[in-house]
């Protein structure tokens, strides 16, 4: 108790800032994959594509982000063991920070390709089994995190499969493509636009003082939605169809309807990955922050700061724009093969099921929920080309990445003990 | 900072511009038989020699394609189309330009020439069978369009049109082969047995061409077929 009350400005400090740094190494990096698509398949330029991030990003953080927060503040360790040392907590919390930002940082130093999601938890859990006991860590909680990132990749998959499906059914098979492209595109917008809102409206917005009965979430969806699809018909009905470009590849005008649609997928791919991301970074943060400011009240019941979130959406936003349009360039540039009409349902698919999960408290991978869905779509016989070596890279990256970053937050942890005592 | 490579990394490249690139190459090999006969008939062996030359050259060319294409087509890459199914392709659009050159390369060796009596339909049996071989690249270009629609529906349709006319071609070959053949048969005994030899050989092997640009429209229904 002593400690918090004599360091606590400190640990409050040092806290704010490696969750900024976290927090900004995310939109360095991270943000690139969900923008990547409507990049990478020319339905938006860079400078368009960091706009839109950033907003989205943002207003998914805010809106959104409070669920896996409060999973990674008080889901994984079991706060009541540690009430009569919630300096223990404090400590801890700072350590796995540190610990996956250090991790993070040497993983893209080298090239390798890692999870926030997973470096974050697996920093979390190391500190608890090992500095507080066993019995501190919430295993069935864990259990379902984890269960979550093998279940997300795959639902994803199934969902773009049958997106894209439904597309090469209603559209691509038909033997007038533009026209029947205009006619449905439309409904596809309003899919995103309803889904996504109605997710938040159920799950995400009670943090911010909104506390809607079904029914109202379901008539502001629809609402949502039907806004963003007049928009939509407005965008599509000001595409210019040029017969002339056809001549060489014949589903290039189809393509420019769907890049529409891809926009607004975009801005839902955004908002979701802002809605899960956010929390690796501040998570920790809110949990520190509720300690200090109750006192050293471990099990407090006091609500997350929104500062918290805001400062999650600021650092975000600013590695989005400091250093992702350099990511985001390069990532596009590699994912041509993704067209409009396959990105639409891969990035869709993603969106929708990590919206799914931080409704859900579920702090789960965007990118490797994204490149399930890219499978679907593979799958769906839709992409030329798949290298499945990624896949490996993926199941590699896990095993190395959670005990990496426990092991590290366990030194960080004595580190911290060693300075501040204990 | 590569953590994006994730995502670009799930991205194997695509075989089907390449595959597009060597059956134009392939087309402008075998389009060069046009001039080759042409000065066959002339006598012309300065242009000969040149022709030759091109065609050789641009076999070449075809032939490092192809190894490039089968390099980046790993075991592991997962496509929607069977990996052997278009390799075969690949092997068979190769075929048409390997002929072309053993063509030009017999012709030349030899110093080959037609008999006067056949130089009219010699020359509209090689500009079908250059037909064939352009009406298969005509197919081959469809190919991203099948990956975009999944190979399904109205693009398949208009795919298997695009063999059958091949098909047609294809079967006109035939017909003018048979009927030259003919023609040399009258005036076989006058000729030296040998050259007569090679000329039915360089009438097969012209007829190939069109044989192996059909049957690269038949791999291709493959893929289409599931």
């Amino acid at each position: 108790m002593q400690i918090i009350a004599e360091y606590g400005t400190l640990f409050l400090i040092l806290a704010g800032v490696f969750g900024l740094f976290m927090a900004w190494g995310i939109g360095a990096n991270d943000v690139a994959n969900a923008m990547a698509t409507s990049v990478g398949s020319k339905a938006l330029t860079i400078k368009q594509a960091i706009i839109i991030a950033a907003i989205f990003e943002f207003a998914g953080a805010i809106l959104a982000g409070g669920q896996v927060t409060k999973t990674i503040r008080k889901g994984i360790v079991d706060a009541e063991a540690l009430s009569s040392s919630p300096e223990l907590l404090l400590f801890g919390m700072l350590a796995a920070l540190l610990a996956a930002g250090c991790w993070l940082l040497l993983a893209s130093s080298k090239g390798w390709p890692v999870s926030t999601t997973h470096s974050i938890v697996g920093a979390i859990v190391g500190f608890a089994m090992v500095g507080i006991g066993m019995d501190a860590v919430h295993w069935n909680k864990v259990g379902s995190i984890v269960m979550s990132w093998v279940v997300s990749p795959v639902m994803a998959g199934v969902i773009a499969f049958f997106l894209f499906k439904s597309v090469q059914i209603l559209i691509l098979d038909k033997e007038d493509p533009i026209a029947n492209a205009k006619r449905y595109v439309p409904f596809y917008i309003f899919l995103v636009g309803f889904i996504i809102s109605l997710v938040t409206l159920l799950k995400g917005l009670k943090h911010v003082g909104l506390d809607m009965t079904i029914i109202q979430s379901y008539g502001i969806a629809v609402m949502m939605g039907l806004v963003i699809t007049a928009i939509g018909i407005w965008a599509i009905s000001r595409i210019k169809i040029d017969l002339t470009e056809d001549r060489d590849f014949h589903y290039t005008n189809v393509e420019k309807i769907f890049a529409v649609l891809m926009v607004v997928t975009s801005c839902a791919m955004a908002f979701a990955h802002g809605s899960n991301d956010v929390a690796n970074a501040i998570g920790p943060v809110a949990a520190i922050v509720s300690i200090v400011t109750s006192g050293g009240e471990v099990a407090s019941k006091s609500p997350l700061s929104i500062w918290v979130l805001l400062l999650g959406g600021v650092g975000i936003v600013a590695g989005l724009v400091m250093y992702g349009k350099r990511v985001i360039a390069t990532v596009g540039n590699k994912i041509t093969e993704l067209t409009p009409s396959r990105g639409f349902a891969a990035t869709l698919a993603a969106a929708t099921t990590v919206v799914l999960a931080s409704g859900t408290g579920l702090p789960i991978s965007t990118t490797h929920t994204l490149v399930g869905a890219v499978l679907g779509v593979g799958i769906a016989r839709g992409l030329a080309a798949l290298n499945l070596a990624v896949i490996r890279n993926i199941f590699m990256s896990w095993i190395i990445t959670l005990p990496a970053g426990g092991i590290l937050a366990i030194v960080f942890f004595y580190i911290l003990q060693a300075i501040f005592g204990g | 900072m590569a953590v994006g490579d994730y995502l670009s990394g799930i991205f194997g490249k695509s075989p089907v511009k390449p595959m597009q690139q060597h059956m134009e190459k392939v087309f402008a090999c075998v389009s060069e038989l046009v001039p080759l006969f042409e000065a066959v008939i002339e006598r012309d062996l300065d242009s000969l020699a040149t022709v030759q030359k091109n065609i050789s050259k641009l076999e070449g060319e075809a032939d490092d394609l192809k190894k490039k294409i089968r390099l980046h087509l790993p075991s592991g890459m997962f496509m929607p189309v069977s990996r052997r199914d278009l390799l075969e392709v690949l092997t068979m659009q190769d075929k048409i330009a390997n002929t072309a050159k053993d063509i030009a390369g017999t012709i030349l060796g030899r110093n080959m020439s037609l008999p006067d009596i056949i130089a009219d339909d010699y020359r509209a049996f090689v500009k079908r069978c250059v037909d064939a071989c352009e009406q298969a690249q005509v197919a081959i270009n469809e190919l991203d369009e099948l990956v975009e629609t999944g190979f399904r529906g109205h693009e398949v349709k208009m795919v298997q049109s695009i063999i059958g006319k091949l098909d047609e071609i294809e079967g006109d070959t035939d017909k003018l082969q048979v009927k030259i053949r003919y023609k040399v048969f009258e005036i076989e005994k006058d000729l030296p047995p040998v050259d007569v030899m090679f000329l039915y050989r360089i009438i097969e092997l012209t007829g190939d061409v069109a044989d192996h640009s059909q049957k690269v429209g038949s791999r291709l229904q493959l893929l289409l077929a599931r």
